[in-house]
């Protein structure tokens, strides 16, 4: 655990002094606007209505989802990223 | 007792840290479900309540009470032990603080019973960024729990956990989401079940062993990795999928798949379909039968230490009510789920069939999973 979370440490510290030591020309500095252009958004904000129905979402029953995942801890040795987080249980 | 250890993430019911569309406070809602497990000997049931409110723009409120009503006589407690009952509770609280793109999530969790006490602390943050497609969170929870022992009351251990979590969540397309999850936990204490044994040769045994109580390791760290995703058709239907890959420091490795489809029909009904696989290797110090008593330093016969696989197969509908614009409730949902889970053991014996020491055939069992609820909206 102390290796991932030095590695993620890390890998902040250099992207951090990546960006600060560099200093772009304005020749790339053209370049980058063009590259951000590509780079905008490219789901816009009026194009998601199907995400935002029923049938898409996670969370849609928050309790049943927890106890499933409460269900399976409890029986299960695997533990951890599950979308949402359970709680303890009656298992023996 | 109840494996209450695994309560270390229930703060996090109520909370919102984990990777979500975009960093924005819950919906405003109630949730009163009723939940039953039965298989393998557990009769398991009771509600579960959960309640969510905004206090103006910025900041969300949630309470969730639970209940497990636990009568068992499972194969472990038939063959050591006595079919016994008992009750836990579990109450938690969050509060989300949403300022512009970032939420903030904090949850309070406590769980009683007659010899298990635990409580859970939980912090998180999650910062949605371009243009809302990418959302990036990160959680850190504690649990702190006591351990007892029915009949014995000078037995009293402790032991404590922390994870660390990282989700990423990205919009793909208009009709496509997938999120990426990786969490590490790491245990310390006593982290075995008192009631629970091993078993040895004994050639002074009428059957030809004895039990003697586990031993395991005092630390444990675990990390898992999954990735899952959702994709919309224009029939108002979604298909979606899960993939998660685990190990741990006690030498089990575990996978879980699982597949589903989710449909809406005539505005008011939802349908779900889902079908999962688990499997996992044994733990480094398992063995269903050990040659003599204090082999080793470390001796387990947990059937959730040993080497299985369990499919999983799933129902559930939904139907929506829907009121008028400017009600006190403005939808309301009847749901019933319900999950059939095959368990499949593959060096775990059932010593309660006797045909000799280390003869007996492997343990499988099935159990149903009924989840009612009504859902509000308000």
């Amino acid at each position: 655990m102390n290796k991932l979370v030095n590695a993620i440490v890390a890998v902040g510290l250099i992207s951090t002094l990546a960006a600060c030591s560099q200093t772009p020309a304005p020749e790339a500095l053209a370049q980058q606007s063009n590259d951000d252009a590509w780079l905008t958004p490219w789901v816009k904000p009026y194009e998601r209505e199907n995400l935002n129905k029923a049938v898409m979402s996670w969370d849609l029953d928050p309790v049943a989802n927890a106890y499933m995942h409460h269900v399976y801890q409890a029986r299960e040795s695997a533990r951890g990223a599950e979308g949402t987080s359970g709680g303890g249980c009656g298992c023996n | 007792m109840a494996v209450t250890r695994l309560l270390f993430a229930v703060a996090l019911v109520l909370t919102s840290i984990q990777a979500s569309i975009a960093a924005q406070l819950p919906e405003d809602r109630a949730d009163a479900m009723y939940h039953s497990y039965q298989g393998g000997g557990m009769s398991i049931d009771g509600p579960s309540i959960l309640v969510r409110k905004k206090i103006g723009s910025a900041v969300s409120v949630s309470a969730n009470y639970y209940v497990d009503s636990v009568s068992s006589a499972s194969v472990d407690v038939l063959a050591t032990a006595s079919p016994y009952k008992e009750e836990r509770d579990e109450q938690s609280v969050g509060i989300d603080f949403l300022n512009e793109k970032t939420l903030l999530s904090v949850g309070y969790g406590q769980s009683n019973e007659n010899d298990y006490n635990a409580k859970t602390y939980s912090i998180g943050v999650s910062q949605s960024f371009f243009g809302d497609l990418s959302t990036l969170s990160f959680s850190y929870s504690r649990g702190d729990d006591e351990v007892g022992q029915t009949g014995n009351p000078d037995f009293l251990e402790q032991a404590s956990r922390a994870n660390f979590k990282l989700g990423w969540s990205q919009i793909a397309s208009k009709n496509w989401t997938f999120d990426v999850a990786l969490e590490t936990i790491s245990d310390q204490g006593y982290l075995n079940n008192p009631y629970r044994s091993y078993r040895y040769l004994d050639a002074s045994a009428a059957n030809g062993y004895s039990y003697a109580t586990e031993i395991y390791p005092s630390t444990r760290t675990s990390t898992a990795m999954a990735v899952r995703s959702r994709y919309y058709f224009p029939i108002d239907g979604a298909i979606y999928g899960e993939a998660r890959v685990f190990s741990d420091t006690w030498g089990i490795e575990a996978q879980n798949y699982k597949l589903g489809y989710t449909q809406a029909l005539y505005d008011n009904w939802l349908l779900d379909f889902h079908i999962r696989h688990y499997a996992q290797t044994k733990a480094d110090f398992y063995q269903d039968l050990f040659d003599r008593k204090d082999q080793y330093n470390y001796m387990a016969r947990d059937k959730e230490m040993s080497t299985y696989s369990d499919l999983t197969i799933g129902l559930k509908v939904r139907y929506l009510f829907k009121f008028a614009p400017g009600s006190i409730v403005n939808a309301s949902s009847l749901n019933l789920a319900w999950d059939h889970i095959q368990f499949d053991y593959d060096d775990f014996r059932n010593v309660l069939v006797n045909d000799g020491a280390g003869q007996e055939p492997f343990y499988a069992f099935s159990a149903n999973v009924v989840k009612a609820y009504i859902s509000i909206w308000y």
